[in-house]
C-alpha cells in the first residue's frame, strides 16, 4: 500500500523545503544593521512572552484569542507529534491519540477562523488571508484521517478496502495543501509567515524591556558619526538601513488591521495606514511591488504602484514620504499591535533620512527647526524673552537659589500665551501648596521633542546635552512640567547621553504631581459645579508613560464623575498634534483634532479636562459651538480653597 | 528660470557668517543663502555646478549651514579678521573666470555697509545688479534679470555677462540646510594676505539702539476734536516742496531741518 512511503516522503520534502524557505528568510533579515541582543536569552524566554505579553495583547479581544489559542496551540501540537507518528513512524496509540485530539482541537479553532472570515471587517487584510482557515482545515481534516489507522480506530487495510485510490488521491491532496500553507508557506511568505517571523520577532525584539510588563517608548539615539563615516548615511534610506531585529519586526505582521483601525491619520483620511506602511516594508526588504497586498490602501493612493527592493532607497517609489509626516507619533498602533511591532520607530527613523540627508521636511518644518537651532524655540522668539510670561510671578531662579526640593520645567508653553494660563495655574497652586520650587528661567531650553520627532536628531542631541549641562549645576529631587511632551523627553530620552544630571531625579507629569499634594492634603479643593466633565488622555502621558489615574483621581477629588469617550486611556485618540503633525500639515479629508471633539460631544460633556497644552492648543482650534477645553490644573484653580478667605469666612460665621 | 544649457555657465555665489535677529547667534545669511540657492537652481543641470566662496575664517560653523544646502565644497579665502576681503575676493573673481557672482543685499554681521558688491563690481569693471529677486534667462551672454521693487513689484533687466547680482530678500526661500551633507563638505581653503583695513579698525563698535518714536501729544481738547484725530487720516504736515530753489538753497533747508530735529548738532 502506497501510504506507507508516500506520507512520510510528502512531510519530509515539506520540512525540507520549509528549512530552505528559513534560511532564505534569515537571509533577507541579516541584510539589516547588527544590533545587540542576546539570541540564546530571547528564544529561552520566547514562550513565555508568547504566552504572557503577546497572548495579553490578543486577550482583549476575547473571541479571536481562544480562536488563536485553539488553532495555534493545536497546530503546533499536532506538528510535533506528526512528525514523531507519521515521519519517525513511532508506533504508539497514545501518541496517535494525542494527535487527533491537537488535530481536533485545531479543526474546532480553524472553523472560527473561518467564521470570522465570512464577513470580515474592512481592517482585515483578504487575499492569501481568504483562504488560510480553509487551509487549516484541510491540515487537519487530512491528518485527521491519515492518522486514525495508527489510533487503531481503522484497520490498516481500510483504506484501500472502501476508498481505494480515490480516497488516497483526495486524502494526499488535502495533506499537500495544508503542508503547503502550513510549513512550505510559513517561511516562504504565506500567510503563516507571522508564526515563523514572529516567534524569532518576540525573542530578538528591539525593545526587550516591553516584555514582562515594562515599558519603553523612548526613541533611540541616532550615531551622529556616521554623517562623515565613508558609505555612512543618517537614518533609513533603504530597508537594509533598519536594524535586523526591524525588519523581522516587519515581517511578523498578521495584518490584522488592529493598527489601522486606531491610527488617526487614517481616520483623517490622509495618506497613512500602519498595517500598508508594515506591509511595504516587508516589499522593500524581500523586494517586488505591493501588487498583492489585499488590505486597505493608504486613503487617496492607489495601491499596485510601490515597488521596492533591499537596496533601493525607500522614499523613492516604496512609500510617498507624505505617508511618513502623516504620522503623529501617538502609538496607538504600537499598543494595539498583537505582534508587538514598532511602527512609530520605523517611520521616526526614515524620518531621519528625509531631514538629515535630503534636507526636505515639508510645509514649516525647515523653519521650525531652523528657528530651534538659532533660538532653542520652535518659533523664533528671542531667548532672552523666555520669562516674559512670569514677570509678576515672582519665580525663584535656579541661577539664584542654586538648589529647592521641585525644578519646574516651564518648557515653550511659556511663549504661547493660551499656555501661559496654564503656567499660571499651576504656579498658583505650587504656591498654595507651599512647594519649594525654582524655574531654569531663560536658561532653559526646548526640549528638543519636535525635532526628534521631524528626524532632526542632531539638534535633539545639541538641546539635550545642553539642557543636561544646564541641570547638572543645580540640586533637586524632581523635576515637574506641565508639558507631557517635554516630561517624555526628559524621563525617557536624556539618559541616553552619559549625564549624572538626572541621577535620582525623579520627573513627574503635573498631573501626578498635584494628585500627590491633594492626596497628601496639601492643596484643599472645593467641589467642582459645572457640568458634565470628559478627559482626553494626552499620547504621551498615557501611552508613552502609562499615566492614565493620576489625572482621574484629581478630577474625582473635585467630586467630578468622569464621563469617559469611548476611546479613553491606553486607546485615547491623538489630539492631532503631536510628532510634530500641526508643522507639516501633511492635508486629509478631515482634521484630528474635529474628531476627537465628536468623541468629546457624544459623551454630551460641556467641559474636556486636559493634561497637555498641545492638545489645549488643538481641541480649542476646534470651531464652536463645543465643549470648553481646559487643563486640569486651570480647574483646580478655580476650585482651591483660600486658606485666608476661608479662615475669614469662618470668623464670620 | 530657464537658464541655456548649450552654454557652461560659471557662478560663484560669495557667503558670509549670518547673525539671527532675534538670539544673535551666527547663521546662514538670510540674503547670502538665498543667493546660494539661486545659483544652485542655476546650475541645476551642470557638473561642476556653483562655486562658493567665503572670505574669513574656514572653521566658522555657519558655513556648515550653507554646506547643508547639497553642497560638496566650500572655497574659503583663509584670512586675518581684520582684514580687507575686496582686494582678495576681487583677485579670485577675476581668475575664476565667473559668469555670474551673487551676493546678499549687505551682510548681517561685520560692517554690513552693502558695499562689497559694488567695490567688486568696480574692481573687476563688471556690471551690478541690485537687489535681485531672480535670474530669468541667460541667452547668448546676456541675462534677463529680475530686480526687485517695494510693494512686490518687479523690473525685467537685461544685463550682459558676466556681472555681480546683489540678491533681495524677495528672491525664492533657501531650501532646507540639511545635517549630512553640512557635516561632509570640504572646505577648501586658500591662505591669502589682505592688508589689514585699517580705517575699521579705528572705529568703535556699539550695539545699534533703535530710533526713538516721537511721542504722539494729544492736543484735542474736545470729544469731537478727539474723534476727529482719530478717525482723520493722518497727513503730513509742514514741509515744504522746493522745486524751484537752487541745490545751494535745497541742501540748506535739508540741513535745517536735521539740525533742528537733532540729528545734527
Amino acid at each position: 500500500m502506497i501510504f506507507e512511503w508516500l506520507h512520510p516522503l510528502l512531510i519530509a520534502t515539506a520540512l525540507l523545503l520549509a528549512v530552505i524557505g528559513a534560511v532564505r528568510r534569515v537571509k533577507l533579515w541579516r541584510a539589516g544593521q547588527p544590533d545587540q541582543v542576546d539570541l540564546m536569552a530571547g528564544l529561552m524566554a520566547m514562550p513565555g512572552r508568547y504566552l504572557h505579553d503577546l497572548h495579553d495583547i490578543v486577550e482583549r479581544d476575547k473571541y479571536m484569542s481562544r480562536t488563536h489559542a485553539a488553532t495555534g496551540g493545536g497546530f503546533v501540537l499536532s506538528a510535533l507529534l506528526i512528525m514523531l507518528v507519521h515521519l519517525l513512524g513511532i508506533d504508539s496509540q497514545i501518541l496517535a491519540w494525542a494527535l487527533l485530539a491537537s488535530l481536533a482541537l485545531m479543526f474546532v479553532g480553524a472553523l472560527f477562523v473561518f467564521k470570522r472570515r465570512l464577513n470580515p471587517p474592512s481592517r482585515i487584510s483578504k487575499g492569501p488571508w481568504m483562504r488560510l482557515p480553509k487551509s487549516l482545515l484541510a491540515f487537519a481534516v487530512g491528518f485527521f484521517v491519515l492518522t486514525l489507522p495508527a489510533a487503531g480506530v481503522l484497520s490498516d487495510g481500510f483504506m484501500s478496502q472502501v476508498g481505494g485510490v480515490l480516497l488516497t488521491l483526495v486524502l494526499t491532496a488535502l495533506i499537500i495543501w495544508g503542508m503547503g500553507e502550513l510549513f512550505f508557506g510559513m517561511t516562504w511568505g504565506g500567510p503563516m509567515k507571522h508564526a515563523f517571523a514572529g516567534a524569532l520577532h518576540l525573542a530578538f525584539h528591539r525593545r526587550q524591556e516591553r516584555f514582562g510588563g515594562g515599558r519603553s517608548t523612548g526613541l533611540k539615539p541616532l550615531d551622529l558619526s556616521l554623517a562623515t563615516e565613508v558609505g555612512g548615511v543618517l537614518g533609513v534610506a533603504k530597508p537594509t538601513d533598519f536594524k535586523w531585529n526591524q525588519l523581522l519586526g516587519f515581517d511578523a505582521c498578521v495584518q490584522c488591521g488592529k493598527c489601522e483601525a486606531v491610527c488617526p491619520a487614517f481616520a483623517a483620511g490622509q495618506p497613512l495606514n500602519p498595517k500598508k506602511l508594515i506591509q511595504d516594508m516587508v516589499v522593500g526588504l524581500a523586494g517586488g511591488s505591493d501588487a498583492k497586498y489585499a488590505g486597505s490602501p493608504y486613503p487617496g493612493i492607489e495601491v499596485g504602484n510601490a515597488k521596492g527592493g533591499p537596496n533601493q532607497i525607500i522614499t523613492d517609489g516604496l512609500l510617498a514620504p507624505e505617508t511618513l509626516w502623516s504620522c503623529t507619533t501617538c502609538r496607538a498602533c504600537v499598543e494595539e499591535c498583537p505582534m508587538m511591532i514598532e511602527h512609530v520607530d520605523a517611520i521616526v527613523d526614515m524620518r531621519r533620512f528625509l531631514t538629515m540627508e535630503k534636507g526636505s521636511t515639508p510645509n514649516k518644518g525647515a523653519e521650525v527647526l531652523d528657528n530651534i537651532i538659532a533660538t532653542d524655540n520652535p518659533n523664533g522668539y528671542a531667548p532672552a524673552s523666555r520669562t516674559h510670561w512670569a514677570a509678576d510671578q515672582n519665580l525663584p531662579l535656579m541661577r539664584d537659589v542654586k538648589q529647592a526640593e521641585v525644578l519646574f520645567w516651564v518648557s515653550d508653553g511659556a511663549f504661547d500665551m493660551r499656555s501661559q494660563r496654564i503656567l499660571r495655574a499651576f504656579v498658583k497652586l505650587l504656591k498654595a501648596a507651599k512647594v519649594d520650587f525654582a524655574v531654569l528661567g531663560d536658561e532653559e531650553l526646548d526640549c528638543g521633542d519636535v525635532a526628534r520627532r521631524l528626524g532632526d536628531d542632531a539638534t535633539f542631541q545639541n538641546l539635550a546635552k545642553r539642557n543636561l549641562a544646564v541641570l547638572s549645576q543645580y540640586k533637586f529631587s524632581k523635576i515637574v512640567t506641565t508639558d507631557p511632551h517635554a516630561y517624555h523627553c526628559l524621563r525617557n530620552e536624556y539618559n541616553d547621553f552619559g549625564s549624572d544630571a538626572l541621577n535620582g531625579v525623579e520627573v513627574f507629569h503635573h498631573t501626578t504631581f498635584l494628585n500627590s499634594l491633594v492626596q497628601q492634603g496639601s492643596l484643599q479643593l472645593d467641589p467642582f459645579i459645572g457640568g458634565k466633565v470628559t478627559y482626553h488622555d494626552p499620547c504621551y502621558l498615557g501611552r508613552y508613560n502609562g499615566e492614565y489615574e493620576a489625572p482621574r483621581e484629581l478630577l474625582r477629588s473635585m467630586g467630578i464623575e468622569i464621563a469617559e469617550m469611548e476611546r479613553s486611556g491606553f486607546r485615547s485618540r491623538c489630539c492631532g498634534g503631536g510628532g510634530g503633525a500641526p508643522i507639516t500639515d501633511i492635508p486629509g479629508e478631515r482634521r484630528i483634532a474635529d474628531m476627537r471633539m465628536e468623541d468629546a460631544n457624544e459623551t454630551g460633556a460641556e467641559l474636556v479636562a486636559v493634561g497637555c497644552q498641545q492638545c489645549t492648543a488643538m481641541l480649542e482650534g476646534v470651531v464652536e459651538p463645543r465643549p470648553q477645553v481646559k487643563d486640569i490644573a486651570e480647574i483646580l484653580v478655580g476650585q482651591l480653597v483660600d486658606p485666608t478667605a476661608n479662615g475669614l469666612a469662618k470668623e464670620v460665621h | 528660470m530657464q537658464p541655456n544649457s548649450s552654454q557652461k555657465l560659471k557662478i560663484v555665489t560669495l557667503v558670509s557668517v549670518g547673525k539671527h535677529p532675534q538670539s544673535g547667534r551666527v547663521r546662514r545669511a538670510d540674503q547670502d543663502s538665498r543667493a546660494v540657492e539661486l545659483g544652485l537652481r542655476l546650475s541645476a543641470d551642470q557638473a561642476d555646478g556653483l562655486v562658493v566662496l567665503h572670505a574669513g575664517d574656514p572653521n566658522e560653523p555657519s558655513l556648515r549651514s550653507y554646506a547643508g544646502m547639497g553642497l560638496t565644497a566650500i572655497n574659503v579665502l583663509q584670512l586675518d579678521p581684520a582684514a580687507d576681503a575686496v582686494a582678495p575676493l576681487g583677485e579670485q573673481l577675476h581668475q575664476s573666470g565667473a559668469d555670474i557672482v551673487l551676493t546678499g543685499v549687505r551682510a548681517e554681521s561685520g560692517e554690513g555697509s552693502g558695499m562689497l558688491p559694488y567695490q567688486l563690481a568696480e574692481k573687476l569693471g563688471w556690471s551690478i545688479v541690485p537687489r535681485v529677486a531672480d535670474i530669468v534667462s541667460v541667452k547668448e551672454g546676456v541675462a534677463e534679470v529680475l530686480q526687485a521693487l517695494p510693494r512686490g513689484q518687479r523690473r525685467a533687466v537685461k544685463v550682459r555677462l558676466p556681472f555681480i547680482a546683489s540678491i533681495d530678500t524677495a528672491a525664492p526661500m533657501a531650501r532646507q540646510s540639511a545635517f549630512g551633507p553640512a557635516q561632509r563638505a570640504a572646505m577648501t581653503v586658500t591662505v591669502v594676505n589682505a592688508e589689514t583695513d585699517t580705517l575699521r579698525q579705528s572705529w568703535h563698535e556699539a550695539v545699534a539702539k533703535k530710533r526713538p518714536k516721537r511721542l504722539k501729544v494729544i492736543k484735542a481738547k474736545t470729544a469731537a476734536e478727539r474723534f476727529k484725530a482719530a478717525t482723520a487720516k493722518s497727513q503730513s504736515e509742514g514741509g515744504r516742496i522746493m522745486k524751484q530753489e537752487s541745490a545751494g538753497e535745497q541742501a540748506q533747508a535739508i540741513l535745517d531741518l536735521l539740525v533742528e530735529e537733532g540729528v545734527l548738532r
